[in-house]
């Protein structure tokens, strides 16, 4: 079986500086992967590069293969088709991954409608409401109309997330991205997304390349965990191992320091 | 003897919008309190009410028995040097055209406190583990952690009794965050501490007592330990639960 | 230094070749309107050659109909561009920087009213404003000319300073600047009028140039300042009628007025980006 994502010996620089260096990385279907690293580590850019979003001014070496067809080099035509069917990214900041001008129903008919047609379907009019209804319905929003006929800055950011992740689901991805989609919500918001994020994708047998800062985080919703420091990869493997005995000095401290604040938060005896 | 004691403070902008409810808060000398809450709990309201940058629109907040909005000529000044704050962003609160000598020495200037002024600094920037010799750089030439160290050397430089942090270590990585924290233990030791975060690790790490705020109002408030281990409140154990744990 | 990231090293950027660009060309200018004040190749209102001679070695540029030496114009005409344009900038800004901060500073009420007045000023075309300024003081005179423009220009540089000076006033470091004490002129001073300065310098260069086109132009319309002060403009309206017989006339102010308006945007875009510390040294 194809890989859904395999990267090797990516390099990507921005003029003389490398900001990524000789990294590898491989996703099977299914599998769920997690991007460790603080910033300045090119987690992000790793993930951008993987779609082949790059900036113009930054230049990428290696091999990136989205379910076999490389991507480095390749034109954005080519690229434009894998985007919408094959992987669906959510981002981190809510307030900025929605149009502020148009209703949330119209935004997450978008990707609806662009998957059918590539589909080679037609899906407009009432069929297509009705899927939006559901979908929102399937991010867990309450009241779907009222939602869907709300403008973003009428919802709340983990609503906005929730819906973000909707627009993500309607193409009906292989590999979902998420770069921190939870950092800049609240920790009781950040919890029930984790959740959801956890669930649709198990459901669905999605691969997830899961890109945060936060180990604990991580934890919760990844298989395999890659720790990135200053664009090269230090540590890999299974999460539970490298989280219960980090082998590099970098994936140690920053166990150390994640667990540090885990103690603190101990009912001591 | 209270240090800062907020009585029955309600704050709303234009009557319309009430984001505080009847807080009613003791701050002792030498306690390290935690402000937590998330968005819309009016946490960074009250601190600014605390920092006296706007007034409640009602209740009262005393320090050492007067009034904050006390028409007393010099009471602000005298105030502001006792009471100093570090924010949220490192990246915009440092003036990006001063070098950092002027930054840091801006509130000795402001409060007409005499002495070697760049000795002052000088000190200052080495009790937060900084060269004496960046005095002449621009914020521009540090990182997230370091002007965090400036703002917070900036901070202390005037002595004051207590220190008001706004998510200080919010916007800061994982292993810069520990540091800081670290730093921030040292300053607690010498100044009554109150930490406004979102993050109840990093509270329950620093601070001896806990304020939990929810939608303007207190829902709890207590000792550290006790609020960990009887979190009496459903909003308090929805928050503990809520935060994400390593694996065992 | 404790365990933390070593600070990178200051780099001195070389000034640019726009800042080089722009001091020569303003430099020939400032040059020459000094030069003027001591000497000119010839008396300005004194009829030295024949008319509208061609560029010769006596005459650098030709003379004008009447037989005038047209490079001493020219010169004269530096001093007169340069008092018009710092001028009227000046006044602009001593007018629109005051305004545009206290609409920054004031309720809601006062700002609204300031920035409506502001919209409605720059609605008008600006040498509208200065016709009607110059008509309303009885002579056309270079002040009158200067002032009218200054009133002309404010409006921009208020509303400029307005939209600067709130983004500032939002920054954490404006907090930071109160809890240290610092009043609010204090803060003004020290913290508001340095962070918005770049941008407003830059508008001011750009300001310098349309005051001294627009000067140019009240001079071909006749309200600017009278002969002898030999304005570019009052140079074009002159050759407009012989343009064809003796262009060399009509293209000479043409030039000057161009190189000086150029060299004064290069020279702002190059002073800025050498007063930036963020540009000085890289991390």
């Amino acid at each position: 079986m194809t890989a859904l994502l395999h990267i090797e010996n990516l390099s990507i620089a921005s003029g003389a500086a490398t900001l990524v260096h000789d990294l590898s990385l491989l996703i099977a279907p299914g599998e769920r992967v997690g991007l460790i690293g603080e910033s300045g580590s090119g987690k992000s850019l790793t993930a951008t590069a993987a779609i082949g979003l790059l900036p113009p001014a930054l230049s990428a070496r290696g091999s990136v293969l989205l379910d076999g067809h490389q991507v480095i080099g390749a034109p954005d035509r080519h690229l434009n088709r894998l985007r919408g069917t094959l992987t669906a990214t959510v981002f981190q900041e809510p307030l900025t991954a929605l149009d502020p001008l148009l209703r949330i129903g119209l935004q997450v008919a978008e990707p609806l409608s662009r998957r059918a047609r590539r589909d080679g379907q037609n899906l407009g009019g009432a069929e297509l409401h009705r899927e939006v209804l559901r979908l929102l319905d399937l991010v867990a929003l309450p009241q779907p109309d009222r939602i869907a006929r709300s403008y973003p800055h009428e919802i709340s950011g983990g609503q906005r997330q929730r819906v973000a992740i909707a627009m993500a689901l309607a193409c009906r991805p292989k590999l979902l991205i998420a770069d921190e989609p939870t950092t800049a919500l609240d920790v009781t918001t950040q919890a029930e997304i984790i959740k959801l994020l956890d669930a649709l994708v198990r459901e669905r047998g999605m691969g997830l390349l899961f890109i945060s800062h936060d180990l604990p985080v991580v934890a919760g919703v990844v298989d395999r965990v890659i720790v990135l420091r200053k664009g090269e990869a230090v540590e890999q493997g299974p999460v539970q191992e490298v989280f219960a005995a980090p082998r590099h000095e970098y994936t140690q401290s920053l166990v150390a320091a994640a667990r540090a604040f885990d103690r603190a938060l101990e009912p001591s005896p | 003897m209270s240090l800062l004691s907020v009585e029955n403070v309600g704050f709303s902008y234009n009557r319309q919008q009430q984001v505080l409810y009847d807080i009613s808060l003791t701050i002792r000398p030498g306690a390290s309190i935690g402000l937590v809450g998330e968005s819309g709990s009016g946490k960074s309201t009250l601190l600014r009410l605390l920092l006296g940058l706007t007034a409640p629109s009602t209740g009262h907040i005393r320090f050492r028995g007067e009034e904050l909005q006390s028409r007393n000529p010099g009471f602000m000044r005298a105030y502001r040097r006792q009471v100093q704050a570090v924010f949220q962003d490192p990246y915009s609160s440092l003036d990006p055209r001063q070098t950092v000598l002027r930054i840091v020495s801006e509130p000795l200037r402001s409060l007409r406190i005499g002495g070697d002024h760049r000795e002052l600094v000088q000190t200052a920037l080495e009790s937060v583990g900084l060269d004496r010799a960046v005095i002449n750089r621009y914020p521009h030439e540090f990182s997230g952690g370091q002007r965090q160290r400036i703002a917070i050397a900036r901070a202390i430089v005037p002595r004051p009794t207590l220190l008001l942090a706004d998510e200080a270590v919010s916007a800061l990585d994982l292993s810069t965050r520990v540091r800081i924290v670290d730093l921030f233990k040292q300053v607690r030791a010498e100044m009554t501490l109150v930490f406004v975060s979102h993050d109840l690790g990093v509270v329950a790490d620093l601070c001896d007592e806990i304020v939990i705020l929810e939608h303007g109002r207190i829902v709890e408030a207590g000792p550290t330990r006790k609020i960990l281990q009887t979190p009496s409140q459903n909003y308090t154990q929805k928050l503990l639960g809520s935060v994400p744990r390593m694996p065992a | 230094m404790s365990a933390v990231d070593a600070i990178a090293p200051r780099r001195r950027l070389p000034a640019s070749l726009t800042l080089w660009l722009g001091i020569v060309l303003v430099g020939l200018h400032v040059f020459v309107a000094l030069l003027t004040l001591v000497w000119t190749p010839y008396d300005p209102t004194a009829l030295s050659g024949g008319r509208l001679e061609a560029p010769s070695f006596a005459h650098w540029a030709g003379t004008d109909r009447l037989g005038r030496d047209l490079l001493t114009q020219m010169m004269i005409g530096s001093r007169i561009a340069l008092i018009v344009g710092i001028g009227a900038v000046a006044i602009g800004a001593l007018i629109g920087v005051t305004l545009g901060i206290l609409s920054a500073f004031a309720n809601r009420l006062l700002d609204d009213a300031l920035a409506a007045t502001f919209d409605i000023l720059i609605a008008f075309p600006t040498l509208l404003i200065a016709m009607l300024v110059v008509a309303m003081s009885d002579t056309a005179n270079l002040f009158s000319a200067i002032l009218a423009l200054g009133i002309a220009l404010s409006a921009v540089i208020g509303r400029l300073t307005r939209i600067l000076a709130k983004r500032v006033l939002l920054t954490d470091f404006i907090t930071a600047a109160r809890t240290s004490g610092t009043s609010w002129p204090g803060i003004v001073a020290e913290h508001v009028l340095p962070n918005i300065w770049p941008t407003l310098s830059v508008n001011f260069a750009l300001q310098f140039g349309l005051a001294v086109i627009a000067e140019a132009s009240l001079s071909y319309l006749g309200l600017g300042a009278p002969p002898p002060n030999a304005s570019w403009g009052r140079l074009l309206q002159e050759a407009q009628g012989t343009v064809y017989t003796a262009p060399f006339g009509a293209i000479a102010p043409g030039i000057a007025l161009v190189t000086l308006v150029i060299g004064v945007n290069l020279l702002a875009d190059g002073l800025r980006d050498l007063a930036d510390p963020t540009r000085r040294g890289r991390r």
